[in-house]
């Protein structure tokens, strides 16, 4: 395992993820500037909050480039899954286009709360290496209000309102929506592949 | 976990680590002197949680602004839960899911029956203090989601620590107005309890301490129990 960077992407709670690579004996680097990601063997796009304000803050730091064009392996995790798509509901906003389709709310439907908050299994669709050892016991924790459709990048789904995209792939590009690091063993084994990518 | 600012965090960390290890899915971690005193949590613990845990938890306590919300997220935890201060400046559920989405802020709700309505109860972290707030509690679940709350965890304070079940019709009218993530607490003394509130009040999670600390419940033996009941739970 090599350099990996942390996008700072303005969220609150970064430092659950950085506990979480720390618990793997991974050092990482929390890092806006655009050498530092192009340089690092890993990248990581956390995002938590309002998929509009995490762009705009891309936007600001210039980074947008700079993260369509990363060719090491690069994982979005729940917003920053979301802004790989070409664009989200949410505040209808234009992400960064590296996966093709748009992120949707959940509809309001009876017996279905949103937020999408607890722990769910994951259907693995395709074989990545991000869910090698991912098994039909293991669940996730997932908190979100918005979801990516499933497409053509989709690489595992989980059922909640309707199927959507628990996680992508598209060459070098991974994202998940839950959140590896707040989902126990199973999250951890996810993180751990993602650096031996 | 419910603890005063005298108990020393090796405790909190060990209690957390235990927890971690029978298959808790979230732990909530309340600082029950925080309000009535006008002080805020202690907060050098959270991160030391933080590295510690690997499932979701959320901090209760003394938040009052988006400032001290920041500094308890930006230790790690990923939610913060109001109630108290909620109930003074309800403006703030607004300044905190504006700021950091709906899906961190929990709004706590302590309520119990008087004169056959459902009404919110304030500071009830010092029974000497405790009033009745004359909001109503399926007023207020109302107003706490259209101001952005992401979760209301309701407290039935008759039935806490009796470990009589949880409050299932006060639950059940409260899940019909309540369209984010309900969470019942106050009331559970035995397995068959879990399954009742899951089964017929439909909340999406249910908090327990007093059971789970004493031992007098094993999380992995009540999640066989509830997976034998064919409720969905996490192994």
């Amino acid at each position: 395992m090599g350099q990996l960077a942390i996008i700072d992407s303005g969220g609150a709670n970064i430092a659950s993820l950085q506990f979480a690579i720390e618990r793997l004996g991974v050092e990482a680097t929390l890092t806006t500037d655009p050498s530092a990601l192009r340089s690092a063997t890993h990248v990581i796009l956390p995002g938590v909050g309002a998929a509009a304000d995490c762009m705009s803050r891309l936007e600001a730091l210039d980074l947008v480039d700079t993260i369509r064009s990363l060719r090491q392996p690069l994982l979005g995790i729940c917003v920053g899954m979301q802004l790989l798509f070409d664009g989200s509901e949410e505040g209808n906003v234009s992400c960064l286009g590296i996966l093709p389709g748009r992120v949707h709310r959940f509809p309001n439907l009876a017996g279905m709360p949103v937020p999408h908050m607890g722990w769910n299994q994951v259907n693995v669709t395709r074989p990545t290496p991000l869910l090698t050892g991912l098994t039909a016991d293991d669940y996730v924790y997932y908190v979100h209000s918005y979801a990516a459709p499933v497409t053509a990048d989709t690489v595992a789904t989980t059922d909640y309102s309707n199927t959507f995209s628990a996680a992508v792939q598209r060459g070098n590009v991974f994202g998940v929506q839950f959140h590896p690091e707040r989902s126990a063993k199973a999250g951890a084994l996810i993180l751990a592949n993602f650096l031996k990518v | 976990m419910r603890f005063r600012d005298h108990k020393v965090v090796g405790d909190i960390l060990e209690l957390a680590a235990r927890y971690r290890e029978e298959g808790a899915d979230e732990l909530v971690f309340y600082d029950i002197t925080a309000s009535p005193d006008g002080r805020s949590v202690d907060r050098s613990w959270v991160r030391r949680v933080a590295r510690l845990l690997d499932i979701p938890f959320c901090v209760a306590g003394g938040i009052r602004s988006v400032a001290d919300a920041e500094s308890v997220l930006g230790e790690g935890a990923e939610k913060i839960s109001v109630n108290s201060p909620a109930l003074a400046d309800p403006d703030l559920i607004d300044r905190l899911s504006a700021r950091f989405g709906a899906q961190c802020v929990v709004v706590g709700i302590d309520s119990q029956t008087a004169d056959g309505e459902f009404l919110v109860y304030q500071f009830t972290g010092d029974p000497t203090r405790t009033r009745n707030t004359a909001r109503r509690t399926l007023d207020w679940v109302q107003e706490v989601q259209q101001r952005g709350a992401g979760e209301v965890v309701l407290n039935c304070m008759a039935s806490d620590g009796v470990r009589h079940g949880y409050d299932l019709p006060q639950l059940k009218a409260v899940r019909a107005v309540c369209n984010v993530p309900l969470i019942a607490s106050g009331g559970a003394g035995a397995p068959g309890h879990f399954a009742d509130v899951f089964n017929q009040a439909n909340v999406d999670g249910a908090l327990a301490a007093s059971v789970f600390h004493s031992g007098n419940i094993a999380i992995p033996d009540l999640k066989r129990y509830l997976r034998d009941a064919h409720i969905e739970v996490r192994p």
